[in-house]
Protein backbone atom coordinates (compact mmCIF):
# COMPACT_ATOMS: atom_id res chain seq x y z
CA UNK A 1 0.00 0.00 0.00
CA UNK A 2 1.52 3.72 -1.08
CA UNK A 3 1.83 6.52 0.91
CA UNK A 4 -1.87 7.82 -0.70
CA UNK A 5 -4.05 4.88 -0.79
CA UNK A 6 -3.17 4.77 3.27
CA UNK A 7 -4.06 8.50 3.60
CA UNK A 8 -7.10 7.93 1.36
CA UNK A 9 -7.98 5.31 3.96
CA UNK A 10 -7.09 6.86 6.92
CA UNK A 11 -9.48 9.73 6.21
CA UNK A 12 -12.34 7.73 5.42
CA UNK A 13 -11.93 5.83 8.49
CA UNK A 14 -11.45 8.92 10.58
CA UNK A 15 -14.43 10.28 8.92
CA UNK A 16 -16.27 7.92 9.45
CA UNK A 17 -15.73 7.47 13.26
CA UNK A 18 -16.20 11.66 13.96
CA UNK A 19 -19.71 11.16 12.41
CA UNK A 20 -20.19 8.05 14.82
CA UNK A 21 -18.96 10.36 17.75
CA UNK A 22 -21.19 12.97 17.20
CA UNK A 23 -24.25 10.70 16.78
CA UNK A 24 -23.08 9.05 19.84
CA UNK A 25 -23.19 12.59 21.38
CA UNK A 26 -26.81 13.25 20.03
CA UNK A 27 -27.93 10.00 21.02
CA UNK A 28 -26.17 10.73 24.40
CA UNK A 29 -28.19 14.17 25.12
CA UNK A 30 -31.18 12.63 24.00
CA UNK A 31 -31.17 9.67 26.44
CA UNK A 32 -29.44 11.15 29.61
CA UNK A 33 -32.58 11.78 30.79
CA UNK A 34 -33.97 8.39 30.97
CA UNK A 35 -31.08 6.47 31.42
CA UNK A 36 -29.46 9.10 33.96
CA UNK A 37 -32.03 11.25 34.72
CA UNK A 38 -29.76 14.17 33.69
CA UNK A 39 -31.60 16.89 32.10
CA UNK A 40 -29.57 18.98 30.17
CA UNK A 41 -32.32 21.97 29.40
CA UNK A 42 -32.48 22.48 33.21
CA UNK A 43 -28.45 24.01 32.75
CA UNK A 44 -30.54 26.86 30.69
CA UNK A 45 -31.94 28.26 34.07
CA UNK A 46 -28.52 28.88 34.75
CA UNK A 47 -28.32 32.12 33.20
CA UNK A 48 -32.23 32.86 34.15
CA UNK A 49 -31.47 32.33 38.36
CA UNK A 50 -28.06 33.90 38.29
CA UNK A 51 -28.39 35.99 41.38
CA UNK A 52 -25.94 35.74 43.81
CA UNK A 53 -28.42 34.65 46.43
CA UNK A 54 -30.20 32.01 43.82
CA UNK A 55 -30.02 28.63 44.49
CA UNK A 56 -27.50 27.13 42.29
CA UNK A 57 -28.86 24.66 39.71
CA UNK A 58 -26.15 22.17 40.34
CA UNK A 59 -24.45 22.87 43.39
CA UNK A 60 -20.65 21.98 44.03
CA UNK A 61 -20.71 20.15 47.31
CA UNK A 62 -18.26 21.19 50.67
CA UNK A 63 -16.32 18.05 50.08
CA UNK A 64 -15.52 18.60 46.32
CA UNK A 65 -14.29 22.34 47.61
CA UNK A 66 -11.95 20.80 49.27
CA UNK B 1 -30.70 49.26 49.03
CA UNK B 2 -31.73 45.95 50.77
CA UNK B 3 -29.18 44.39 52.70
CA UNK B 4 -27.73 41.38 51.13
CA UNK B 5 -24.44 39.12 52.34
CA UNK B 6 -22.30 39.26 49.39
CA UNK B 7 -22.82 41.10 46.33
CA UNK B 8 -21.40 40.47 42.48
CA UNK B 9 -17.90 42.90 41.97
CA UNK B 10 -18.33 44.81 38.74
CA UNK B 11 -15.48 47.56 39.32
CA UNK B 12 -13.07 45.02 36.36
CA UNK B 13 -16.19 44.94 34.57
CA UNK B 14 -16.88 48.23 34.59
CA UNK B 15 -13.27 49.57 33.81
CA UNK B 16 -13.25 47.53 30.11
CA UNK B 17 -16.95 48.56 29.16
CA UNK B 18 -14.94 51.84 28.97
CA UNK B 19 -12.44 50.80 27.30
CA UNK B 20 -14.85 49.72 24.99
CA UNK B 21 -16.74 52.73 24.40
CA UNK B 22 -13.68 54.41 23.81
CA UNK B 23 -11.91 51.85 21.65
CA UNK B 24 -15.06 51.62 20.14
CA UNK B 25 -15.10 55.58 18.90
CA UNK B 26 -11.66 55.24 18.18
CA UNK B 27 -12.36 52.71 15.38
CA UNK B 28 -14.42 53.33 13.79
CA UNK B 29 -13.59 57.06 13.39
CA UNK B 30 -10.63 55.82 12.06
CA UNK B 31 -12.92 53.29 9.81
CA UNK B 32 -15.16 56.02 8.75
CA UNK B 33 -11.93 58.88 8.02
CA UNK B 34 -10.60 55.82 5.46
CA UNK B 35 -13.98 55.02 4.12
CA UNK B 36 -14.50 59.37 2.91
CA UNK B 37 -10.68 58.66 1.92
CA UNK B 38 -11.43 55.75 -0.56
CA UNK B 39 -14.44 58.13 -2.50
CA UNK B 40 -11.99 61.28 -2.28
CA UNK B 41 -8.35 60.73 -1.69
CA UNK B 42 -7.79 64.11 -1.31
CA UNK B 43 -8.83 63.15 2.35
CA UNK B 44 -5.61 61.59 3.00
CA UNK B 45 -4.25 64.80 3.87
CA UNK B 46 -6.97 66.09 5.55
CA UNK B 47 -4.66 67.02 8.42
CA UNK B 48 -2.35 68.93 5.91
CA UNK B 49 0.36 67.93 3.57
CA UNK B 50 2.85 67.80 6.71
CA UNK B 51 1.25 65.40 8.27
CA UNK B 52 0.25 63.58 5.56
CA UNK B 53 2.68 60.68 6.17
CA UNK B 54 0.32 60.07 9.36
CA UNK B 55 -2.98 60.67 8.14
CA UNK B 56 -2.64 58.55 4.81
CA UNK B 57 -4.89 55.46 3.88
CA UNK B 58 -2.07 52.99 4.17
CA UNK B 59 -0.77 54.12 7.53
CA UNK B 60 -4.65 54.46 9.01
CA UNK B 61 -5.80 50.79 7.51
CA UNK B 62 -4.12 48.61 10.22
CA UNK B 63 -4.73 51.31 13.05
CA UNK B 64 -8.83 50.88 12.30
CA UNK B 65 -8.79 46.82 12.22
CA UNK B 66 -6.57 46.07 14.98
CA UNK B 67 -8.48 49.03 17.34
CA UNK B 68 -11.84 47.04 16.07
CA UNK B 69 -10.70 43.81 17.01
CA UNK B 70 -8.34 44.31 19.59
CA UNK B 71 -9.67 47.36 20.97
CA UNK B 72 -13.37 47.74 20.86
CA UNK B 73 -14.35 43.75 20.35
CA UNK B 74 -11.59 42.43 23.14
CA UNK B 75 -12.82 45.09 25.29
CA UNK B 76 -16.29 44.08 25.27
CA UNK B 77 -15.24 40.47 25.26
CA UNK B 78 -13.39 41.36 28.42
CA UNK B 79 -16.27 43.27 29.74
CA UNK B 80 -18.77 40.69 29.43
CA UNK B 81 -16.27 37.91 30.67
CA UNK B 82 -15.78 40.07 34.30
CA UNK B 83 -19.91 40.29 34.45
CA UNK B 84 -21.64 37.05 32.71
CA UNK B 85 -18.67 34.53 34.42
CA UNK B 86 -19.35 35.89 37.83
CA UNK B 87 -22.91 35.44 37.70
CA UNK B 88 -23.63 32.10 35.93
CA UNK B 89 -20.62 30.60 38.08
CA UNK B 90 -22.25 32.05 41.25
CA UNK B 91 -19.23 33.99 42.50
CA UNK B 92 -18.15 37.05 43.22
CA UNK B 93 -14.86 38.93 42.18
CA UNK B 94 -14.85 40.08 45.56
CA UNK B 95 -14.41 36.75 47.20
CA UNK B 96 -10.91 36.44 46.19
CA UNK B 97 -8.39 39.18 46.67
CA UNK B 98 -5.89 37.54 43.95
CA UNK B 99 -8.82 37.15 41.01
CA UNK B 100 -9.31 40.85 41.87
CA UNK B 101 -5.94 41.91 41.35
CA UNK B 102 -5.41 39.44 38.71
CA UNK B 103 -8.46 41.21 37.05
CA UNK B 104 -7.20 44.83 37.64
CA UNK B 105 -3.82 43.78 36.19
CA UNK B 106 -5.37 42.38 33.39
CA UNK B 107 -6.60 45.55 32.54
CA UNK B 108 -4.14 48.09 33.29
CA UNK B 109 -1.70 46.01 31.36
CA UNK B 110 -3.93 45.87 28.54
CA UNK B 111 -4.34 49.66 28.09
CA UNK B 112 -0.58 49.88 27.98
CA UNK B 113 -0.33 47.07 25.17
CA UNK B 114 -3.22 49.12 23.71
CA UNK B 115 -0.88 52.25 24.16
CA UNK B 116 2.23 50.32 22.53
CA UNK B 117 0.07 49.33 19.33
CA UNK B 118 -1.55 52.28 19.36
CA UNK B 119 2.10 54.46 18.56
CA UNK B 120 3.57 52.20 16.64
CA UNK B 121 0.98 51.50 14.28
CA UNK B 122 1.29 55.64 13.54
CA UNK B 123 4.69 55.72 13.70
CA UNK B 124 4.27 53.00 10.66
CA UNK B 125 6.22 49.84 12.88
CA UNK B 126 4.60 46.65 11.75
CA UNK B 127 5.11 43.21 10.62
CA UNK B 128 3.15 43.91 7.53
CA UNK B 129 1.11 40.59 8.27
CA UNK B 130 -2.53 41.59 8.39
CA UNK B 131 -3.88 41.45 12.05
CA UNK B 132 -0.80 40.42 13.27
CA UNK B 133 1.03 43.98 12.39
CA UNK B 134 2.26 44.14 16.13
CA UNK B 135 6.08 43.80 16.36
CA UNK B 136 8.13 41.33 18.49
CA UNK B 137 7.81 43.22 22.00
CA UNK B 138 4.25 44.04 21.98
CA UNK B 139 3.75 40.49 21.13
CA UNK B 140 5.33 39.43 24.25
CA UNK B 141 3.41 42.01 26.22
CA UNK B 142 -0.05 40.65 24.59
CA UNK B 143 0.79 36.82 25.38
CA UNK B 144 1.25 38.06 29.30
CA UNK B 145 -2.24 40.12 29.29
CA UNK B 146 -3.66 37.01 27.46
CA UNK B 147 -2.29 34.74 30.25
CA UNK B 148 -3.24 36.53 33.06
CA UNK B 149 -7.10 36.37 31.85
CA UNK B 150 -6.94 32.70 31.56
CA UNK B 151 -6.09 33.04 34.80
CA UNK B 152 -8.90 34.87 35.82
CA UNK B 153 -10.97 32.56 33.93
CA UNK B 154 -9.73 29.55 35.23
CA UNK B 155 -9.34 30.75 38.91
CA UNK B 156 -13.15 32.30 38.82
CA UNK B 157 -14.27 28.19 37.37
CA UNK B 158 -12.09 26.91 40.24
CA UNK B 159 -14.06 28.92 43.31
CA UNK B 160 -17.41 28.40 41.44
CA UNK B 161 -20.64 26.92 43.53
CA UNK B 162 -22.58 26.07 40.07
CA UNK B 163 -21.14 22.46 39.68
CA UNK B 164 -21.81 22.67 35.37
CA UNK B 165 -20.24 25.52 33.46
CA UNK B 166 -23.20 27.34 31.01
CA UNK B 167 -22.55 27.35 27.42
CA UNK B 168 -21.57 30.59 27.11
CA UNK B 169 -18.02 29.75 29.51
CA UNK B 170 -17.47 26.92 27.41
CA UNK B 171 -17.64 29.95 24.53
CA UNK B 172 -15.08 32.09 27.07
CA UNK B 173 -12.70 28.97 27.54
CA UNK B 174 -12.52 28.83 23.52
CA UNK B 175 -11.80 31.95 22.83
CA UNK B 176 -9.03 32.12 25.46
CA UNK B 177 -7.51 28.90 24.17
CA UNK B 178 -8.44 29.54 20.96
CA UNK B 179 -6.72 32.73 20.49
CA UNK B 180 -3.63 31.63 22.43
CA UNK B 181 -3.06 29.23 20.13
CA UNK B 182 -3.60 30.77 16.87
CA UNK B 183 -1.95 34.29 17.95
CA UNK B 184 1.24 32.05 19.26
CA UNK B 185 1.65 30.23 15.86
CA UNK B 186 0.74 33.33 13.77
CA UNK B 187 3.42 35.58 15.17
CA UNK B 188 6.63 33.22 15.36
CA UNK B 189 8.81 35.85 14.31
CA UNK B 190 12.78 36.07 13.80
CA UNK B 191 14.19 38.95 16.08
CA UNK B 192 16.49 40.67 13.06
CA UNK B 193 18.52 42.88 15.49
CA UNK B 194 19.91 39.54 17.46
CA UNK B 195 19.55 37.19 14.76
CA UNK B 196 22.04 39.18 12.55
CA UNK B 197 24.23 40.38 15.44
CA UNK B 198 23.25 44.05 15.51
CA UNK B 199 21.54 45.03 12.00
CA UNK B 200 18.64 47.49 12.26
CA UNK B 201 16.48 48.21 14.36
CA UNK B 202 16.14 46.43 17.62
CA UNK B 203 12.13 45.95 17.82
CA UNK B 204 12.02 44.62 14.33
CA UNK B 205 11.43 40.57 13.38
CA UNK B 206 10.35 38.91 10.24
CA UNK B 207 7.87 36.03 9.85
CA UNK B 208 9.78 32.36 10.81
CA UNK B 209 7.57 31.12 7.91
CA UNK B 210 8.49 31.72 4.52
CA UNK B 211 6.18 32.28 0.95
CA UNK B 212 3.40 29.90 0.58
CA UNK B 213 3.84 28.38 4.37
CA UNK B 214 3.70 32.09 5.92
CA UNK B 215 0.23 33.10 3.95
CA UNK B 216 -1.33 29.90 5.25
CA UNK B 217 -0.52 29.91 8.61
CA UNK B 218 -1.49 33.68 8.39
CA UNK B 219 -4.80 32.91 6.43
CA UNK B 220 -5.14 29.88 9.06
CA UNK B 221 -4.94 32.89 12.03
CA UNK B 222 -6.62 35.60 10.05
CA UNK B 223 -10.41 33.25 9.39
CA UNK B 224 -10.17 32.21 13.26
CA UNK B 225 -9.48 35.74 14.60
CA UNK B 226 -12.97 36.07 12.91
CA UNK B 227 -13.92 32.68 14.64
CA UNK B 228 -12.36 33.17 18.00
CA UNK B 229 -12.47 36.79 17.93
CA UNK B 230 -15.72 37.83 16.35
CA UNK B 231 -17.38 34.13 16.45
CA UNK B 232 -16.98 32.36 19.66
CA UNK B 233 -17.38 35.29 22.47
CA UNK B 234 -19.98 37.17 20.72
CA UNK B 235 -22.45 33.56 20.90
CA UNK B 236 -21.30 33.47 24.03
CA UNK B 237 -22.75 36.60 25.00
CA UNK B 238 -26.35 35.94 23.07
CA UNK B 239 -26.57 32.70 24.73
CA UNK B 240 -26.09 34.44 28.53
CA UNK B 241 -28.06 37.93 27.31
CA UNK B 242 -30.94 37.32 24.90
CA UNK B 243 -32.31 34.79 27.41
CA UNK B 244 -31.51 36.33 30.28
CA UNK B 245 -33.28 39.96 28.84
CA UNK B 246 -36.42 38.31 27.30
CA UNK B 247 -37.12 35.80 30.50
CA UNK B 248 -36.83 33.40 28.21
CA UNK B 249 -34.37 29.69 28.80
CA UNK B 250 -32.53 29.08 25.99
CA UNK B 251 -34.69 26.97 22.95
CA UNK B 252 -32.82 24.15 23.00
CA UNK B 253 -29.66 23.45 25.73
CA UNK B 254 -28.76 20.34 23.91
CA UNK B 255 -28.29 22.24 20.65
CA UNK B 256 -26.52 24.74 22.25
CA UNK B 257 -23.99 22.33 23.16
CA UNK B 258 -24.15 20.51 19.88
CA UNK B 259 -23.36 23.30 17.83
CA UNK B 260 -20.43 24.45 20.05
CA UNK B 261 -18.40 21.23 19.32
CA UNK B 262 -19.66 21.17 15.65
CA UNK B 263 -18.06 25.07 15.32
CA UNK B 264 -15.10 23.73 17.64
CA UNK B 265 -14.29 21.17 14.90
CA UNK B 266 -14.95 22.74 11.85
CA UNK B 267 -13.93 26.08 12.08
CA UNK B 268 -10.86 25.70 12.33
CA UNK B 269 -10.46 24.22 8.78
CA UNK B 270 -11.93 27.18 6.65
CA UNK B 271 -8.92 29.57 6.68
CA UNK B 272 -7.81 27.91 3.45
CA UNK B 273 -10.81 29.88 1.54
CA UNK B 274 -8.85 32.64 1.67
CA UNK B 275 -6.06 31.30 -0.65
CA UNK B 276 -8.24 29.81 -3.28
CA UNK B 277 -6.58 30.05 -6.45
CA UNK B 278 -2.87 30.62 -4.77
CA UNK B 279 0.01 28.77 -4.23
CA UNK B 280 -1.53 26.60 -1.76
CA UNK B 281 -2.11 22.63 -2.51
CA UNK B 282 -5.14 22.35 -4.25
CA UNK B 283 -6.59 19.73 -1.93
CA UNK B 284 -6.53 22.35 0.84
CA UNK B 285 -8.19 24.93 -1.02
CA UNK B 286 -11.01 22.12 -1.77
CA UNK B 287 -10.70 21.72 2.50
CA UNK B 288 -11.21 25.08 3.31
CA UNK B 289 -14.43 25.84 0.97
CA UNK B 290 -15.97 22.18 1.58
CA UNK B 291 -15.40 23.07 5.50
CA UNK B 292 -16.92 26.41 4.75
CA UNK B 293 -20.23 24.91 3.87
CA UNK B 294 -20.66 22.77 6.44
CA UNK B 295 -19.79 25.60 8.97
CA UNK B 296 -23.00 27.12 8.08
CA UNK B 297 -24.87 24.10 10.16
CA UNK B 298 -22.95 25.22 13.90
CA UNK B 299 -23.40 28.80 13.16
CA UNK B 300 -27.29 28.48 11.86
CA UNK B 301 -27.76 25.76 15.38
CA UNK B 302 -26.87 28.60 17.43
CA UNK B 303 -28.53 31.21 15.51
CA UNK B 304 -31.66 29.59 14.94
CA UNK B 305 -31.64 28.63 18.88
CA UNK B 306 -31.48 32.06 19.55
CA UNK B 307 -34.44 33.15 17.27
CA UNK B 308 -36.23 30.70 18.72
CA UNK B 309 -36.00 31.47 22.14
CA UNK B 310 -38.12 33.98 21.61
CA UNK B 311 -40.92 32.09 20.48
CA UNK B 312 -44.06 33.13 22.15
CA UNK B 313 -42.63 36.32 23.08
CA UNK B 314 -42.13 38.20 19.69
CA UNK B 315 -43.85 41.09 21.39
CA UNK B 316 -40.51 41.72 22.69
CA UNK B 317 -38.58 42.88 19.70
CA UNK B 318 -41.10 45.21 18.73
CA UNK B 319 -41.46 46.76 22.61
CA UNK B 320 -37.91 46.56 23.53
CA UNK B 321 -34.68 48.15 21.83
CA UNK B 322 -32.96 46.23 23.21
CA UNK B 323 -34.34 42.84 22.12
CA UNK B 324 -34.06 44.81 19.33
CA UNK B 325 -30.42 44.87 18.40
CA UNK B 326 -29.97 41.27 19.73
CA UNK B 327 -32.13 39.74 17.00
CA UNK B 328 -31.39 41.65 14.90
CA UNK B 329 -27.60 40.78 15.49
CA UNK B 330 -28.51 37.17 15.31
CA UNK B 331 -29.82 37.72 12.18
CA UNK B 332 -27.19 39.42 10.93
CA UNK B 333 -25.22 36.16 12.40
CA UNK B 334 -26.85 34.18 10.13
CA UNK B 335 -26.55 36.48 7.47
CA UNK B 336 -23.20 36.84 7.50
CA UNK B 337 -22.68 32.87 8.28
CA UNK B 338 -24.32 31.89 4.86
CA UNK B 339 -22.88 34.63 3.06
CA UNK B 340 -19.27 33.65 3.89
CA UNK B 341 -19.81 30.07 2.66
CA UNK B 342 -20.91 31.11 -0.46
CA UNK B 343 -18.07 32.97 -1.04
CA UNK B 344 -15.68 30.55 -0.54
CA UNK B 345 -17.09 28.64 -3.51
CA UNK B 346 -14.58 28.02 -5.79
CA UNK B 347 -16.52 29.46 -8.86
CA UNK B 348 -17.95 32.60 -6.75
CA UNK B 349 -14.80 33.37 -5.46
CA UNK B 350 -12.94 33.34 -8.91
CA UNK B 351 -15.65 36.89 -9.24
CA UNK B 352 -15.30 37.77 -5.63
CA UNK B 353 -11.78 37.26 -4.72
CA UNK B 354 -10.12 40.64 -3.37
CA UNK B 355 -12.99 42.74 -4.38
CA UNK B 356 -14.95 45.04 -2.39
CA UNK B 357 -17.89 42.29 -2.07
CA UNK B 358 -15.50 40.79 0.72
CA UNK B 359 -15.15 43.89 2.74
CA UNK B 360 -18.93 44.29 2.37
CA UNK B 361 -19.16 40.46 3.95
CA UNK B 362 -16.71 41.45 6.76
CA UNK B 363 -18.74 44.64 7.56
CA UNK B 364 -22.26 43.28 7.56
CA UNK B 365 -20.68 40.46 10.31
CA UNK B 366 -18.96 43.41 12.33
CA UNK B 367 -21.10 45.98 12.00
CA UNK B 368 -25.02 43.86 12.32
CA UNK B 369 -23.27 41.06 14.36
CA UNK B 370 -20.98 41.82 16.41
CA UNK B 371 -21.29 45.35 17.22
CA UNK B 372 -24.52 45.39 18.11
CA UNK B 373 -24.45 42.75 20.25
CA UNK B 374 -21.61 44.13 22.36
CA UNK B 375 -23.36 47.67 22.60
CA UNK B 376 -26.77 45.07 23.58
CA UNK B 377 -24.58 43.22 26.26
CA UNK B 378 -23.46 47.20 27.46
CA UNK B 379 -26.88 48.28 27.56
CA UNK B 380 -28.26 45.19 29.57
CA UNK B 381 -24.82 45.82 31.76
CA UNK B 382 -25.18 48.98 32.88
CA UNK B 383 -28.12 49.30 34.86
CA UNK B 384 -26.73 46.60 36.92
CA UNK B 385 -23.33 47.63 37.31
CA UNK B 386 -24.30 51.44 38.23
CA UNK B 387 -28.03 50.71 39.64
CA UNK B 388 -29.31 53.28 37.19
CA UNK B 389 -31.98 52.77 34.95
CA UNK B 390 -31.04 53.19 31.16
CA UNK B 391 -30.87 57.14 30.51
CA UNK B 392 -33.12 57.26 27.28
CA UNK B 393 -35.11 54.34 25.68
CA UNK B 394 -36.01 56.77 22.87
CA UNK B 395 -32.27 57.27 21.87
CA UNK B 396 -31.47 53.84 22.24
CA UNK B 397 -34.58 53.28 19.56
CA UNK B 398 -33.37 56.53 17.18
CA UNK B 399 -29.76 54.92 17.38
CA UNK B 400 -31.15 51.20 16.29
CA UNK B 401 -32.65 52.63 13.39
CA UNK B 402 -29.53 55.04 12.35
CA UNK B 403 -27.34 52.30 12.60
CA UNK B 404 -29.37 49.38 11.06
CA UNK B 405 -29.52 52.20 7.79
CA UNK B 406 -25.88 52.70 8.08
CA UNK B 407 -25.23 48.66 8.22
CA UNK B 408 -27.72 48.09 5.01
CA UNK B 409 -25.90 50.96 3.16
CA UNK B 410 -22.53 49.99 3.48
CA UNK B 411 -23.41 45.74 2.60
CA UNK B 412 -25.40 46.84 -0.20
CA UNK B 413 -23.27 49.13 -1.92
CA UNK B 414 -20.11 46.85 -1.25
CA UNK B 415 -21.96 44.05 -3.10
CA UNK B 416 -22.93 46.67 -6.39
CA UNK B 417 -19.37 47.45 -5.71
CA UNK B 418 -17.33 44.19 -5.48
CA UNK B 419 -19.66 42.39 -7.89
CA UNK B 420 -19.04 45.19 -10.78
CA UNK B 421 -15.43 45.10 -9.99
CA UNK B 422 -15.65 41.16 -10.60
CA UNK B 423 -17.06 41.71 -13.55
CA UNK B 424 -15.38 44.21 -15.08
CA UNK B 425 -11.71 42.73 -13.79
CA UNK B 426 -12.64 39.53 -15.93
CA UNK B 427 -13.81 41.25 -18.98
CA UNK B 428 -12.35 40.65 -21.98
CA UNK B 429 -12.38 41.31 -25.74
CA UNK B 430 -12.82 38.33 -28.45
CA UNK B 431 -8.88 38.18 -28.56
CA UNK B 432 -8.65 37.59 -25.29
CA UNK B 433 -7.22 41.12 -24.16
CA UNK B 434 -8.67 43.25 -21.22
CA UNK B 435 -11.69 44.68 -21.77
CA UNK B 436 -11.03 47.70 -18.81
CA UNK B 437 -8.01 48.98 -17.02
CA UNK B 438 -8.00 49.07 -12.88
CA UNK B 439 -8.72 52.47 -13.41
CA UNK B 440 -12.03 52.04 -14.96
CA UNK B 441 -13.55 50.18 -12.37
CA UNK B 442 -12.44 53.02 -10.05
CA UNK B 443 -14.26 55.42 -12.00
CA UNK B 444 -17.41 53.11 -12.08
CA UNK B 445 -17.64 52.55 -8.20
CA UNK B 446 -17.22 55.97 -6.78
CA UNK B 447 -21.06 56.89 -6.17
CA UNK B 448 -20.66 53.05 -4.17
CA UNK B 449 -17.95 54.11 -2.20
CA UNK B 450 -19.46 57.24 -1.35
CA UNK B 451 -22.64 55.37 0.02
CA UNK B 452 -20.00 53.00 2.16
CA UNK B 453 -18.56 56.18 3.55
CA UNK B 454 -21.97 57.45 4.15
CA UNK B 455 -23.41 53.89 5.83
CA UNK B 456 -20.13 53.83 7.91
CA UNK B 457 -20.74 57.70 9.42
CA UNK B 458 -24.21 56.48 10.27
CA UNK B 459 -23.12 53.98 12.03
CA UNK B 460 -20.98 55.84 13.86
CA UNK B 461 -22.87 58.51 14.80
CA UNK B 462 -25.07 56.25 16.48
CA UNK B 463 -22.24 54.67 18.11
CA UNK B 464 -21.78 58.43 19.44
CA UNK B 465 -25.68 58.12 20.69
CA UNK B 466 -24.64 55.17 22.22
CA UNK B 467 -21.96 56.27 24.51
CA UNK B 468 -23.82 59.33 25.33
CA UNK B 469 -26.24 57.02 26.65
CA UNK B 470 -24.24 55.30 28.61
CA UNK B 471 -22.56 58.11 30.12
CA UNK B 472 -25.52 59.55 30.60
CA UNK B 473 -26.75 56.20 32.47
CA UNK B 474 -23.79 56.33 34.76
CA UNK B 475 -23.92 59.67 35.43
CA UNK B 476 -28.16 60.97 35.52
CA UNK B 477 -30.24 58.10 35.47
CA UNK B 478 -32.32 57.03 37.93
CA UNK B 479 -31.52 54.78 40.95
CA UNK B 480 -32.89 51.79 40.89
CA UNK B 481 -33.13 48.48 43.17
CA UNK B 482 -31.49 44.83 42.98
CA UNK B 483 -35.46 43.51 42.79
CA UNK B 484 -35.73 46.37 39.52
CA UNK B 485 -33.10 44.17 37.66
CA UNK B 486 -34.55 40.52 37.30
CA UNK B 487 -35.05 40.31 33.19
CA UNK B 488 -36.31 43.35 31.40
CA UNK B 489 -33.62 46.35 31.56
CA UNK B 490 -35.01 49.58 33.33
CA UNK B 491 -35.10 52.29 30.85
CA UNK B 492 -36.28 55.85 30.89
CA UNK B 493 -38.68 57.16 28.06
Amino acid sequence: MDIATFQAYGYFFLTAFMVLVLYGYIWHLYTAKKKYGKDYEEYADIALHDDITDKPVEKISDEEKK
Amino acid sequence: MENRPLEYDYSVAKMFMLSTVVLGIVGMLVGVILAWQLAFPGANLFLGEALGEYTNFSRLRPLHTDAVIFGFTLSGVFATWYYVGQRVLKVSMAESKLLMFLGKLHFWLYLVGVAAVVVSLVLGITTSKEYAEFEWPIDIAIVIVWVIWGLSIFGLIGIRRERSLYISIWYYIATFLGIAMLYLFNNMEVPTYFASGGIGAWYHSVSMYAGTNDALVQWWYGHNAVAFGFTVPIVAMIYYFLPKESGQAVYSYKLSLLSFWGLMFVYLWAGGHHLLFSTVPDWMQTMGSVFSIVLILPSWGSAINMLLTMKGEWQQVASSPLIKFMVLASTFYMFSTLEGPIQAIKSVNALAHFTDWIVGHVHDGVLGWVGFMIMAALFHMAPRVFKREIYSKSMMNSQFWIQTLGVILYFTSMWIAGITQGMMWRAHDEFGNLAYSFIDTVSVLHPYFTIRAVGGTLYLVGFLMFAWNMYKTMTAGRRVEESELQNATPMAA
